[in-house]
Parts: structure tokens; C-alpha cells; sequence
């Protein structure tokens, strides 16, 4: 039984029709017309949202960047506490993200709102009322709330495994403090950096809901592009497919830098 | 690093971030009371949001449709995927990499990506099947093949597909730990393979299952993207969720979003009570036998 | 930590389990036409599939009667309600195959490019006898001549909701939407159609636009508007303009009569350059396999009590002659809700365009929609020098990993 090859069969099946084959249908639409001629013309057509491309990538990138520097001391907090106090902190960690994530990200739809408590607030003090939904901003915001614990939990994993005594004996080699988070912490951590800044950069820069709930439709993503091809306005099924194409080539490439940087794949979700 | 300073400058950053999680839905905790539909003003405390919402029909269905939902698919993915870990780690290297690298596909892919191509391939299938159809017509078998693939079945395709990659991440590694005289010890003591890994295999793997199990559960509750793309005219939870924020705000969001929180809150409590429970027993006891 | 997952359903089945308790056999609060056999069906089990916009049916808030649970308690039947935002979503729910709608409520000129693609069933009137009850002037529009596929569901027109503590200024023109004074005041329609035809408006044009190169200048209409603008949305705006959170929005005059009750501040104007004028009708998708109990759907939509009812829920303009005839004066004059003949003659409506013309609207829509003032060239700069960073980092941390080794 456990020497069972054919055990596996079903499954091979199933990913054959439902994984490999939907992915070469994609690749086979995004180089044909509506008519099923070859073409390369939906991906040259894109060339004219290429705005949209880098907004994305900029804003995921912006997010990605805050939550690793937001969320690095965390874990590094985290990972040096008492082994029940870290069980607690991690629940809190992760609690949120077991709420789901259009009711998270509605929460901040109503604070930021120009009339919102957050403004109140500002206005309280005599500032604004600041232009804050509807913005750049504002995504970015949405981007960090959601996937935060994305980025902590592998550090965590990364850093719970790094010796207190490792640190010390930096210290006691007369490293400093900056010394020892570059040339001790960091490299050791780099596995968990490195899964971390996937988790957060490949949902961010496809999302679709957070761009459309807090960047107000003006802010498009390549999510809301690919969506408007296929359930929205535009309905071209090869033209989406070309732009799917387009950003499942730029997550592979975002992952294939980050792997070089960690070695060996810590798997940090729940 | 151990001064005073330092640790109060710790505190101070972890309250930051922790009221960063926690405040957006502390403040819509708040106003899911509000008595007016204002969001800044607190007019008065009333639980008719709360009413209103459990007698909201289309939630409620939506959320018996999740539930049944994420059941069937993480029981056909967690059946389907610890046969499939199984063969996979019978397999010899190169065919085992390979495979391990296709079902990654949707774990790296992101998730719209997997919802546009389940989407295309069940548009290009229905037109096959509607074909068939025509074809199986004119052939005059009387046999007919069902083309209404949207709807549940679709979501049900979905659902699994995304699941099955977690379960076999989760039990392969737990299998190439088993110890594999185990199971040679269970067939030269008279077991029949079948009995051998009922009575032996499975038994060893089993928290392993259990916890793609759970995972499955999760995400599949929790999709919204890739359920959006294959739904047909169903609404899971998530879907529903989404259309309410797509209207007029309504303090019934909040109260749905009170609700689960204060749902999981409990949970992990009463779990975490009970994990602790055990774990005295045991200290108590010597450990687990 | 897993096993809550399991609890968590534990818990919701308790909670969700408890509910249904609720629902009791009730009174028919909507009296109905007693010459028509409601209840044929009631034994089939049907489940009828109704797609309909956000916001446009009374369901039971708001003090008014949720006249879907009333035709489920008639008939029988049972009803699954989905929502859509814009035509242009339910055209792509449908022609996917993915939608299994047996009564839909696109507007005109869907209407006609789903009849011309072939994509809605033919009426049988014998099942909808109150369809005699719209008025003459709602029939045989130029989207459906021989109304063989729709009976009209609403009307209205589209106009500007503004609110009167920001806009001091009478509004009359189309152009204040453009206005810089107003920028991040500004809310825009987030579909194609309605937000082309504004600008068309604008610009002196038809709203119906005959060439690629209409189209073209149109978008950069649009584009120059978008720096002013706000936000691109759909029924958000009646949060947003409830709320005070913009000044000025186009929308549907059935909408503005809901918002301006909810918020006296806000007004409504029909700019003098002309405006859209829109009717929403209840069609049955060729796929739809309960013809007959959607037809019995669509007749009880216009029985007059129940259209009355989702008419003043809902706020948009009746067909119905018998239903207008009961409105209050202040609804039946409204210059809002039945403007006069003189705004009317000024209207145009929608019709159906040439493939090749929808096809550029779209990619306009889509290109205005991410374009950028400016900025972008600036932005990939930027990217690109993360990533070489990013690069570079890695390469620092491969060399270090060496020199470590090497030790």
C-alpha cells in the first residue's frame, strides 16, 4: 500500500484538468484572437496600461517594505519573550486574520472617510479634514493592515530558532547593536525575511478588493484590470488572459529573488 | 539591550502595533450598537443591527452554503490528497519533483490568477459539454451529459483545487518521518496491506490529516477571489459580504463582523484553556506515554 | 490551534440553527389580481434565480413590505436574489455561461444587444396579463419595437445630485463636473456607458457615438475629468453623498429622490445640455428553464400594489399608469421623478451600439481609468531602483554567505 504509486492517480487527474490545464488555457488565449488565430496582439495591448503595472508594483512594493520594517521587531520582540507569553502574543497575531479580510478592510473604509472618526480626530487637534479614502495612500494602508501577520509569523519562525546565546556572544565580541542585527539577526533571519516579503508581495499586488474599496476606481491595480476583462466592462477573455499571463511572469520573478535569498523554505501559515 | 529603557520602548512599540490590529474593529464593535446609521456620532445603544442581521435570509443561506461548502471540498481534498501524498512519496525522485512543482503552482500563483483560470476553463468546458450535447442529439442515444456546470459544481472544483496543495504539503513531510518498518513490522506480523495501513499508517499520520482537514476548512470558508470567479449565481459568505459593502453601508456589517470576531475569540480561548489543561495533565502524569 | 476551526463551525451551526425559528406562516401583506392562478407551481419546488441591480426592490427595511417573501408566500416558489452593479457585469455573468438567471432588469440598450446576440427569451403574454397595465408611452421603444423580450420595470433620468452646503452656485451645466474648484469633491459613475454619455453631453455630442473617433475625443473628456475626480463608483454614492463626503455626483433621478430623503441638504438638477434617459426592464434569459414561473415573477412585479411598493422604496418612476395614478401629489409632480414634457423632449436615450464602437469605449474606459497624470515614468523609476537594490542585497548576502564559509 505505502509502495502504491497508482494511489496518487486521482489526483493526477484532478491536477492535470484543474491545475495545469486552466494555466495552459490562459497561455493559450493570451496569444490567440477571439476568433482562435495566433496573435501577439493582446500582449502588445497592454502596453498602454503599463501605468497600471507599475502603480501596482509600487504600492506592493511600498507595502511590502512597511510591513517588513513594521513587522520585524515584533518578531524579534516576540521571539525573546517567555514560551506562554509568545503563545498569547502569536494568538493576538494571528486572530485578525481569521476574520475575513473584506470585513477588515470595510473597517478601515469608515474611519478614513472624510467625515470619519480618524478625521474627527485630526479635527480635534485642528488638523485637516485630510483627503485620506480614495488615495494612493489609503491602499497601501489597506495592504499593510491585511497582510502584516503574513510577514510576522515566518519571522517569527525564523528568529524563534536563533540562540539568545549567539546574540550575546556578538556582544561580548565587542559587535554593537547595529553590528549585530546586520551581521548576526538579519542574515540568520533571511529565510523568514524572504518568505515574508512573498506572502505580502504577491497578494498585494494582485489584489483587487483592497484597490477598489480604498483606492476609490481610480486607483487601479493589474487586479482590477484583469477583473474588468473578464467580469466587468471590458470583457475580453484574451486581452485578461495576456495581462494574467504578464503578472503571473512578474510573481515568478519576485519569487525566484527572493528564494536565492532565503535557502531552505520555512512554511509560517498557521 | 536589557536596560529599562529598552523594554518600555518594546512595550510601547508591540501596544502600538497590537492597537493597529485591533482598533478598526474595536470601533466597528462600537458602532455596530449605534442606534442611527451615523459613523461618528454615538446616538444610543440598541442591538436592532443585530436582530436585523439574524433574520437576513441571504445570509444565513449564504453561510449554511460556506459551511457545507468548505466541508465537502476539505473532506474530497483531504481523502484525494493524503492518497496522493502517499503515491507521490512511493515515486522516484525526478517524477516526484515534478509533481511537487505543478500543485505549487497554486499555492505561488496568485489567487486571481487561479480564479481566471478556473474561470476560462469552466466557460471553454460548458461549451464542450453544450457541444456534446448537440453532438449526443443528433446521434439520437438518447444520453444526455448535464452542461450547468456553474454554480455549485464549479465551486466545489475551486474550492478543492486550492485545498488539495495544503493537504499534501502537510502530510507528505509527516510521511517521509514515519518510520517505514513500522509498517513492514504490521505485514510480517500477518497484516494484510489494507489492514497495515489502517491500523498502523494512518494512525501515525493522522494529526497530519487532521490539520490539512482544518486547513481546507479555513480556506475554503474564507475565499472570496477564487469563488468570485466560479460562482455562477452562488453566493458563498465572502460573496454575500462583498455585495453588502458594495451598497449602502449598514451597521448589519458591522454586527456580521462582531459576530465572528467574537466567535474566533472564544474559540481560541476555550481551546487554548484546554490545551493548557492537557498539557498540566500530562506534565502532571510524566509526559506523553 | 486547529482544532478551532472546528469549534468555530461547532458554534455557527448553534447560533445560525437557532434562527429560522423566526419565520412563521404570515398574512399576504400585498393584495394581488384574483384572476390569475398564483399557485400552479407551488409543489414543484422551483427555485426561480432573480438578478437584479443593488438597491432595487423593497426588501423589507425601511418600513417597507419585502415583496420577494411576499411572492414566495403566494406562490410558492422560491426566489434566489443576486445582486448586479452595472449592465456591462451582468452581460459578462451571462455570456460566460456562468449565470443561470431566469429574470434579469438590464436597461435599454442591453436589452437590445442581449436581444440582438440572441441571449433572451421571446414573452408570452398570456402569463403576464398585467403587463397591459404600463402605459403606451413605455412601449414599443426602439430597443425592444415589438416588446417581445421586456416589460418595463422603472424609468428615470440621469441628472446631478449636489449638495447644497458645498455648492453654493445654481447648478445648470454638465461643466461644473469638470469644475477645479470642486477637485476631490467630484464622484463619477464607475461604467462605461453612463459616464461616456456625460461627457458626450458636455461636449454638445450624442450620447450615442457613431465613430472610433467620437469615442476617442469623449475618453479625453473623461480624462481631463479625472484629476478633479473623487472616486469612481456605483451605488456607493449613497453613503458618500449621504454622508457628506463629496460634493457633487451624477446618478439616477429614482436614487436622488432616496439620498435627498435621507439627507435634506442634497438637491437634484437636469443640466439644460441634456441628459440620458434610461428604462429598466424585466427580461427572461434564453437559458432560463422556468420560463413560466419567471413570467408569473415578472406579472406579480406588476401587480400595482407590489410595483407601488418597490416604487416608493426604490424611488425610480413607474410605467404603470394605475400605480402612478396612487402616488401622492408631491411624488406624482416631482420634477424629479416625472420631469415634464419640456426636460423630456431633451433627453436621449441609449441605443444599441456597433460591436467595433462598444469594443473602443471600453478600452477608452479602461485606459482613462488607469491613466495617470503624469508621474508614471517617475514611478517605474522608482521600481526599478527597488529591485536593483533588492538585487544588490542579494548579492551582498551570497558574498557574505561565501566569506563565512570560507572560514
Amino acid at each position: 500500500m505505502l509502495k502504491n504509486k497508482s494511489l496518487a492517480y486521482p489526483y493526477l487527474v484532478w491536477m492535470a484538468i484543474f491545475i495545469a490545464a486552466p494555466l495552459l488555457i490562459v497561455v493559450y488565449f493570451a496569444f490567440t484572437t477571439a476568433e482562435g488565430k495566433f496573435t501577439l496582439n493582446n500582449l502588445t495591448g497592454i502596453a498602454p496600461y503599463t501605468a497600471v503595472f507599475a502603480r501596482s508594483l509600487l504600492l506592493a512594493g511600498a507595502a511590502t517594505i512597511i510591513c517588513l520594517v513594521m513587522a520585524y521587531p515584533v518578531s524579534y520582540f516576540l521571539s525573546r519573550m517567555r514560551a506562554n507569553k509568545q503563545h498569547i502574543m502569536l494568538m493576538l497575531v494571528m486572530l485578525p486574520m481569521w476574520m475575513n479580510f473584506l470585513l477588515r478592510t470595510y473597517a478601515w473604509m469608515t474611519l478614513l472617510e472624510k467625515n470619519g472618526i480618524i478625521n474627527k480626530i485630526l479635527g480635534f487637534f485642528g488638523i485637516g479634514p485630510l483627503q485620506m479614502i480614495n488615495t494612493a495612500g489609503a491602499v497601501i494602508l489597506g495592504m499593510v493592515y491585511n497582510y502584516l501577520p503574513y510577514m510576522i509569523l515566518p519571522l517569527y519562525t525564523a528568529m524563534v530558532k536563533i540562540d539568545d546565546s549567539l546574540i550575546e556572544a556578538a556582544q561580548d565580541l565587542g559587535a554593537g547593536t547595529w553590528r549585530t542585527l546586520t551581521r548576526v539577526l538579519i542574515p540568520m533571519s533571511a529565510p523568514g525575511i524572504a518568505t515574508g516579503i512573498t506572502m505580502v508581495f504577491v497578494p498585494s499586488v494582485s489584489t483587487f478588493i483592497i484597490s477598489r474599496m480604498l483606492g476609490g476606481g481610480g486607483n487601479m491595480l493589474i487586479g482590477d484590470l484583469i477583473e474588468l476583462q473578464f467580469l466587468g466592462n471590458s470583457l475580453n477573455y484574451n486581452v485578461g488572459s495576456a495581462m494574467s499571463l504578464l503578472l503571473m511572469v512578474v510573481v515568478l520573478l519576485c519569487m525566484s529573488l527572493t528564494n536565492t535569498m532565503g535557502d531552505e523554505d520555512v512554511e509560517g501559515v498557521i | 539591550m536589557k536596560s529599562r529603557h529598552w523594554k518600555a520602548l518594546q512595550k510601547a512599540y508591540l501596544c502600538i502595533i497590537f492597537s493597529f490590529f485591533y482598533l478598526p474593529i474595536a470601533v466597528m464593535a462600537a458602532f455596530s450598537f449605534n442606534q442611527s446609521k451615523s459613523r461618528t456620532v454615538f446616538t444610543g445603544f440598541t442591538f436592532k443591527w443585530y436582530l436585523d442581521l439574524f433574520r437576513n435570509q441571504r445570509i444565513l443561506d449564504a453561510l449554511w452554503l460556506s459551511l457545507g461548502l468548505a466541508l465537502a471540498a476539505a473532506t474530497v481534498a483531504t481523502v484525494v490528497g493524503t492518497m496522493a501524498a502517499i503515491g507521490i512519496n512511493a515515486m522516484r525522485k525526478t517524477p516526484r519533483a515534478i509533481i511537487n512543482n505543478i500543485s505549487y503552482l497554486p499555492v505561488v500563483n496568485p489567487e486571481i490568477i487561479t480564479g481566471v483560470s478556473l474561470m476560462l476553463l469552466f466557460v471553454v468546458g460548458k461549451q464542450g459539454l453544450t457541444a456534446l450535447n448537440g453532438w449526443l442529439e443528433q446521434s439520437g442515444l438518447g444520453l444526455r451529459v448535464p452542461e450547468d456546470i456553474f454554480g455549485l459544481p464549479t465551486l466545489l472544483i475551486a474550492h478543492v483545487t486550492f485545498c488539495l496543495p495544503y493537504v499534501i504539503f502537510n502530510v507528505s513531510p509527516k510521511l517521509r518521518q514515519m518510520d517505514i518498518r513500522l509498517y513492514e513490522a504490521a505485514l510480517d506480523l500477518g497484516c494484510n496491506p489494507r489492514q497495515a495501513f489502517f491500523k498502523v499508517v494512518l494512525p501515525e499520520i493522522m494529526p497530519a490529516v487532521l490539520s490539512a482537514f482544518l486547513i481546507s476548512l479555513t480556506y475554503s470558508i474564507d475565499d472570496f477571489i477564487i469563488s468570485y470567479f466560479s460562482s455562477g449565481n452562488m453566493q458563498t459568505l465572502p460573496i454575500s459580504i462583498y455585495s453588502m459593502t458594495r451598497r449602502k453601508v449598514s451597521p448589519e456589517v458591522y454586527a456580521l463582523s462582531t459576530v465572528m470576531f467574537l466567535v474566533i475569540l472564544s474559540i481560541i480561548l476555550f481551546t487554548n484553556a484546554m490545551d493548557s489543561r492537557q498539557y498540566k495533565k500530562e506534565q502532571k502524569g510524566g509526559g506523553r506515554g | 490551534m486547529k482544532k478551532l476551526v472546528c469549534m468555530f463551525l461547532c458554534a455557527l451551526v448553534l447560533c445560525s440553527s437557532a434562527v429560522p425559528v423566526f419565520a412563521a406562516e404570515e398574512e399576504m401583506l400585498v393584495q394581488v389580481s384574483e384572476d390569475y392562478d398564483w399557485t400552479r407551481f407551488a409543489d414543484d419546488n422551483i427555485t426561480l434565480n432573480v438578478y437584479n441591480w443593488g438597491q432595487y426592490i423593497a426588501d423589507g427595511t425601511e418600513g417597507s413590505i419585502d415583496v420577494i417573501k411576499e411572492f414566495e408566500k403566494l406562490t410558492g416558489i422560491k426566489v434566489a436574489y443576486l445582486n448586479y452593479d452595472t449592465n456591462e457585469s451582468l452581460y459578462a455573468k451571462m455570456s460566460s455561461g456562468g449565470a443561470d438567471f431566469d429574470v434579469i432588469v438590464p436597461s435599454d440598450y442591453m436589452i437590445g444587444k442581449m436581444a440582438r446576440e440572441g441571449m433572451l427569451a421571446p414573452l408570452n403574454y398570456d402569463n403576464i396579463p398585467n403587463a397591459k397595465g404600463v402605459g403606451e408611452q413605455y412601449r414599443h421603444q426602439t430597443y425592444d419595437p415589438d416588446d417581445l423580450y421586456s416589460v418595463p420595470y422603472t424609468w428615470g433620468v440621469v441628472g446631478i445630485v449636489y449638495n447644497t452646503t458645498m455648492v453654493e452656485e445654481e447648478v445648470t451645466s454638465w461643466d461644473i463636473m469638470w469644475d477645479p474648484y470642486y477637485t476631490g469633491e467630484i464622484l463619477m459613475f464607475n461604467n462605461s456607458r453612463d459616464a461616456f454619455a456625460i461627457a458626450a453631453k458636455k461636449l454638445g455630442m450624442s450620447l450615442n457615438p457613431q465613430t472610433i473617433e467620437e469615442v476617442e475625443r469623449i475618453a479625453q473628456e473623461l480624462k481631463d475629468q479625472k484629476m478633479v475626480v473623487q472616486a469612481y463608483v456605483m451605488d456607493e454614492i449613497f453613503d458618500k453623498m449621504g454622508g457628506g463626503e463629496a460634493a457633487i455626483a451624477p446618478y439616477y433621478a429614482g436614487d436622488a429622490i432616496t439620498m435627498i430623503a435621507d439627507n435634506p441638504d442634497l438637491a437634484f438638477a437636469i443640466p439644460e445640455e441634456g441628459t440620458n434617459y434610461f428604462v429598466d426592464a424585466m427580461c427572461i434569459p434564453a437559458t432560463s428553464k422556468k420560463k413560466e414561473a419567471a413570467e408569473m415573477f415578472i406579472n406579480f412585479m406588476c401587480e400595482p400594489e407590489v410595483a407601488a411598493e418597490n416604487c416608493n422604496f426604490i424611488g425610480y418612476s413607474t410605467p404603470i399608469t394605475a400605480v402612478w395614478e396612487q402616488l401622492d401629489d408631491e411624488i406624482k409632480y416631482s420634477p424629479i421623478a416625472y420631469p415634464d414634457a419640456e426636460v423630456l423632449a431633451n433627453t436621449e436615450s441609449f441605443s444599441v451600439l456597433p460591436d467595433e464602437i462598444n469594443q473602443a469605449m471600453d478600452q477608452q474606459w479602461s485606459m482613462m481609468k488607469s491613466y495617470n497624470e503624469g508621474g508614471s515614468g517617475w514611478m517605474i523609476l522608482v521600481f526599478m531602483a527597488a529591485a536593483v537594490s533588492l538585487n544588490i542585497f542579494v548579492l551582498w548576502r551570497k558574498y557574505y554567505k561565501r566569506k563565512r564559509e570560507n572560514y
